[in-house]
């Protein structure tokens, strides 16, 4: 059996008197991509953004339950929320590099820590564009801004950004869906790459997509986690008749 | 031709014409005020201090009055304002709370400034005895110009986008970090424009420093913050209102009116081309 290093336990997420998660228990495994998928509305994205406590942010936002990462309870009180969010990176839907230069947007996570030498973030940062495959393309203007570069490009810039924090974990919020076909085959092929590094849950629209990159699927529907397993047998044979539909393009 | 046709026809010509006599109001306005003034300014006019009961000699003493008055007010509201327009961004709860105090900001905005000046004579002049000087002149517009940065301030802020404020606290940056890395550097050119633009409003304001700072006539320049001083928009109400020789005065004053309308131009000029500059080069 795969390690698991991170599981919801009852998970229950309301947005004011909206019940937008019910009982939610899903685990995480390591060195793996889940992919979480299911019509507009079903709750996914409010799920990823529990996992580095973005809901947080929401006012009139309230959680149950617990996350459990690596053994630790991520939303215990003595728990501080930045720390957190070093340990699980996110990138979002929209490319949204800081209007800074290549080298800053990376190096910003590390620069607000205030514990790294400049020597050191210099060589993360290399090491992470390189690990995005973005270094040869942008090694010559690192000073740049980060507007400079093309969609796709930002986008990695944005998933190199996270990485260098060394996430346990990466979210990624629909990373592809303002992206054309030609970059979006890149990140797709970044992530399976980047698999062994990190532990990576990535939320999608596009079916295909979760079928051509993840090992685990997640399907949610109005709030529940409907179906979860290999991606091999969700795609073959679903053991719900939700997941089926969905699956075969009845609703979405 | 059709009623539609004949409606988008009135419409246009309405709006041209209306623009047109604003267009024309406006030149007319600065070719009163610079056809009167320019030929009186002059190098001396600019260096040397007024002779002679005001008919004669220059503007220099109101020149430094201004200069000072103006940076010392800004120097006093700018880092008040910020500091209170981030507040109210980031820190200030309920909301009903922070929205009363946003509308009594901008109701401040439109107080006559004659009510500003009253208030620098009852507060800073007489209570604190600040006495009539710079300090109670500079604090007085510092006043005037706080809920106009405030304003600015707190407008820029809102207008960085939520996207970079999520990815950084996505990065683990904590708010105050968001706000001195993120908002504070994206905002900053809006902030000071609008900055400059309260600039040239405190440069020629008139009615607050008149209890609180100047004085009609002196050959001397300020030497300390306790100093009364001449200043532009003063001198000008002195030059019209005071004196027995008005032939000698009134070009006099068209000439002080002619400067500070150049400054002020100036100084807008410059915070339009910050603007222009920020704009091309924004990219989000």
């Amino acid at each position: 059996m795969v390690k698991s290093h991170i599981s919801t336990k009852d998970l229950n997420l309301w947005f004011g008197d909206n019940h937008v998660l019910h009982d939610i228990n899903l685990e995480l495994y390591e060195n793996k991509i889940t992919a979480m998928i299911g019509p507009s509305g079903c709750g996914k994205s409010s799920l990823l953004r529990c996992f580095n406590r973005m809901n947080d942010l929401i006012p009139k936002s309230k959680i149950k339950g617990s996350i459990l990462l690596d053994d630790i309870d991520i939303y215990h009180p003595h728990i501080s929320v930045t720390q957190i969010r070093t340990k699980v990176g996110m990138v979002f839907q929209k490319p949204n590099p800081f209007p800074k230069s290549i080298f800053n947007n990376v190096a910003y996570g590390l620069k607000i820590q205030g514990k790294y030498k400049k020597s050191e973030i210099r060589d993360i940062v290399e090491k992470t564009l390189k690990d995005v495959w973005l270094w040869d393309e942008v090694k010559d203007r690192l000073n740049s801004s980060a507007f400079s570069l093309s969609g796709g490009q930002q986008q990695r810039l944005c998933i190199a950004r996270a990485l260098a924090n060394s996430p346990r974990i990466l979210l990624l919020d629909e990373p592809t869906s303002a992206l054309d076909p030609q970059s979006t085959a890149k990140i797709e092929e970044l992530c399976l790459d980047l698999k062994d590094k990190v532990t990576i849950l990535i939320v999608t629209h596009n079916i295909a997509q979760a079928g051509r990159i993840s090992d685990y699927t997640a399907f949610m529907y109005l709030g529940d986690l409907v179906e979860f397993g290999e991606s091999s047998k969700v795609f073959t044979v679903p053991k719900d008749k939700r997941t089926e539909a969905y699956l075969t393009g009845v609703f979405g | 031709m059709n009623i539609h046709r004949f409606g988008d026809y009135a419409g246009k010509t309405l709006v041209t014409s209306m623009f047109i006599i604003t267009i024309v109001a406006l030149a007319f306005f600065l070719y009163a005020i610079l056809s009167r003034g320019v030929g009186v300014i002059s190098w001396q006019f600019l260096t040397e201090a007024p002779l002679n009961g005001m008919t004669e000699g220059g503007i220099f003493p109101a020149l430094v009055g201004t200069f000072w008055l103006t940076i010392l007010s800004i120097v006093i509201a700018l880092p008040l304002g910020i500091f209170c327009a981030i507040y109210l961004y980031a820190y200030g709860k309920p909301m009903w709370f922070v929205n009363v105090v946003k509308l009594a900001i901008n109701t401040l905005v439109g107080i006559p400034s004659i009510i500003y000046g009253l208030f620098g004579m009852a507060v800073f002049v007489n209570m604190l005895s600040f006495e009539v000087s710079l300090l109670s002149g500079a604090l007085t517009l510092a006043i005037l110009a706080l809920p106009l940065i405030i304003i600015a301030s707190e407008e820029a802020m809102q207008s960085v986008p939520k996207d970079f404020c999520d990815a950084s606290y996505a990065l683990g940056a904590s708010q105050g970090k968001t706000i001195t890395r993120i908002v504070l550097p994206t905002a900053m050119p809006n902030i000071l424009t609008g900055a400059i633009i309260s600039i040239g409003r405190v440069a020629g304001e008139t009615a607050p420093i008149m209890f609180t700072a100047a004085t009609f006539y002196s050959r001397r320049l300020p030497q300390s913050l306790s100093d009364e001083v001449m200043a532009l928009p003063y001198h000008i109400f002195a030059l019209m209102t005071e004196g027995s020789n008005s032939a000698k005065q009134i070009p006099i004053a068209y000439g002080t009116a002619s400067v500070l309308l150049l400054m002020v131009l100036g100084v807008s000029s410059i915070a339009i081309i910050i603007r222009y500059n920020l704009r091309r080069k924004k990219q989000w």
